[in-house]
């Protein structure tokens, strides 16, 4: 009996494979490094490039001449070479991949940490460099090691105000930084997760050091991607060998903070209380989705946040339902300011990044020292918690309001 | 091969190897210069010829090319730790940069002299010599063609 990621990968824990790759993924960051890398190797064809998706997000729209020259280039080629483009705007990679993209039983490999997102449909997902990725477009393969598994259930149901975030920062916690580097996470157990919360569980996988985070395609994932016209069919759990197993009871799961500047150190929001913040910030690839928006503007709606605030929805599909339900108007009308859909300020380059000695809550996947700003600090959140701490301006626990 | 020690902590992610502002760029050496930036400015000074020792999970964090691109741009020789993650792990031995992943911290300060060799999986230093993870026959051969670009370039 295998696990997830041996069964996908078509071979044993530890051995080495070589595989062709479904879904190829890179952004304007990695994209153009890949650009460079692919000249570089003298290449000149690209045998597949139906599965090669571009996506610009990280710095869009450009924010100077040389950022926009840059671009101009890789989107140059990803038309020349009938790459999947997608240009500013669209949204985050991994939201972008995740409408409708990616299938159960896929090998995803992106040049992007956070690739590992889409292990929330069942697929095998992971994180590269430039140089593997400009190698993945010349052969349309790869060689991986497939790895070890550590299983984690999530068993029952998330109290009101505690979020698939809080279980994202607690396993995270429970491993520490690097307690799963080179393996896989399962994600198993009785619950009833949506496809969005699974999304930002995956995600922080790598927060863990992990290769692949992956949940087992069900019935809520089948349904979520036929809203996208795609037929999946639901993963069979199999017993199998984990190295490791833990489990969360999500009943217990209270509102934590990351504190800074590590992700795998977290806090009950309630021990920091009042603490002031300078900057609030919703969105990313962990928690810019509709959910994450709607559950933002409900608690903000018809009232002012005491903090300079941004919010950057993770995709134009994102956006356009926020416009369409109204959700948007609320988050706009409380103070807000609205971001282009994509990375925002998450990885310290523009739209918000903050000065020295200024202390900001995010509902992004990083706090490393200076990322955000240098001589910031920065705490990580879920979209509640970032609502409530936004009407206060200092860090509050999410509680029923008068 | 042989290089002096520069001594860096447990957790260096790749934001602190070369931060997101510098990365809009091809040019390498504005890599290089800017190398551990938000750790200590005064480490880029140190690294032509040096070896990194470092901690656990050296490298983790964004999977940035360029965090491993500086390091070889800079002129680091090596680089020594008890762990690393898993995409710069990838990314170095793509660029041709030796790793050695060693059991326990070796007992070193900046400045020292240190001899690593890759064929024979080890470390010395203070004439100690440490065992190293051996490197599997794919990477080995990555890292003896100078690199995944020289190995497809020489495979056309």
């Amino acid at each position: 009996m295998s696990t997830l990621s041996e069964r996908i990968l078509k071979g044993e824990a530890d051995s080495f494979v070589d595989v062709m790759v479904d879904k190829v993924m890179a952004h304007d960051g990695s994209g153009l490094q890949a650009l460079t890398a692919f000249h570089e190797m003298e290449a000149e064809d690209i045998p597949y490039p139906e599965r090669i998706s571009i996506i610009y997000d990280h710095i869009i729209p450009a924010n100077n001449s040389i950022t926009a020259d840059l671009q101009a280039e890789l989107r140059k080629f990803s038309v020349e070479k009938n790459l999947n483009f997608y240009d500013i705007g669209e949204g985050v990679c991994h939201q972008v991949m995740s409408e409708g993209r990616v299938m159960p039983g896929e090998i995803v490999v992106g040049a992007d940490s956070h690739t590992c997102t889409m292990g929330a449909f069942g697929a095998f997902a992971t994180g590269v460099g430039a140089s593997d990725m400009a190698s993945i477009w010349v052969t349309g393969g790869t060689w991986l090691k497939v790895p070890e598994t550590i299983n984690i259930r999530l068993e029952g149901k998330l109290p009101k105000f505690s979020e698939p975030k809080d279980v994202a920062l607690r396993y995270v916690s429970m491993l520490g930084a690097d307690g799963a580097t080179y393996k896989a996470i399962e994600f198993t157990g009785d619950n009833d997760l949506k496809m969005e919360g699974r999304l930002t569980i995956s995600n922080m996988a790598i927060e863990a050091g992990a290769k692949a985070g992956l949940f087992y395609a069900d019935d809520v994932t089948c349904s979520y991607l036929k809203k996208y016209g795609k037929d999946a069919v639901p993963q069979k759990v199999e017993d199998c060998h984990y190295i490791r197993e833990e489990t969360i009871e999500l009943d217990d799961v209270e509102p934590v903070l990351a504190i800074p500047h590590r992700v795998d150190t977290i806090r009950p929001v309630s021990d920091l209380e009042g603490t002031h913040l300078d900057q609030v910030f919703v969105g990313t690839c962990t928690n810019g989705r509709y959910e994450d928006l709607k559950r933002f503007a409900d608690v903000v709606k018809g009232k002012r946040v005491k903090v300079r605030t941004i919010v950057v929805p993770a995709s134009r599909t994102v956006l356009l339902k926020a416009m369409e339900t109204g959700v948007l108007k609320d988050i706009v009308e409380s103070g807000a300011v609205i971001g282009t859909p994509g990375c925002g300020p998450c990885l310290g380059a523009h739209q918000g990044v903050l000065g020295e000695g200024e202390v900001g809550l995010s509902t992004a996947n990083r706090n490393f020292k200076n990322r955000m700003g240098v001589g910031a600090e920065y705490y990580l959140s879920s979209p509640t918690t970032a609502a409530f701490s936004a009407l206060k301006g200092e860090i509050t626990s999410p509680k029923e309001l008068p | 091969m042989k290089g002096m020690v520069v001594k860096v902590g447990d957790d260096i992610d790749t934001d602190l190897i070369i931060a997101g502002r510098y990365l809009r760029t091809k040019d390498k050496s504005l890599w290089a210069e800017h190398a551990f930036e938000d750790l200590d400015p005064k480490i880029s000074s140190r690294l032509k010829g040096s070896i990194i020792v470092a901690g656990k999970n050296f490298g983790c964090g964004s999977s940035r090319e360029q965090a491993a691109i500086a390091l070889k741009e800079a002129g680091v020789v090596a680089v020594v730790a008890t762990s690393f993650a898993r995409i710069f792990f990838r990314n170095a031995i793509n660029r041709g940069i030796p790793l050695f992943e060693i059991l326990d911290p070796i007992d070193c300060s900046d400045g020292d002299d240190m001899t690593v060799s890759l064929e024979g999986s080890y470390v010395e230093a203070d004439g100690i010599r440490y065992d190293s993870l051996r490197l599997s026959d794919r990477m080995m051969e990555i890292i003896n063609a100078g690199g995944i670009i020289e190995l497809r370039r020489g495979n056309k």
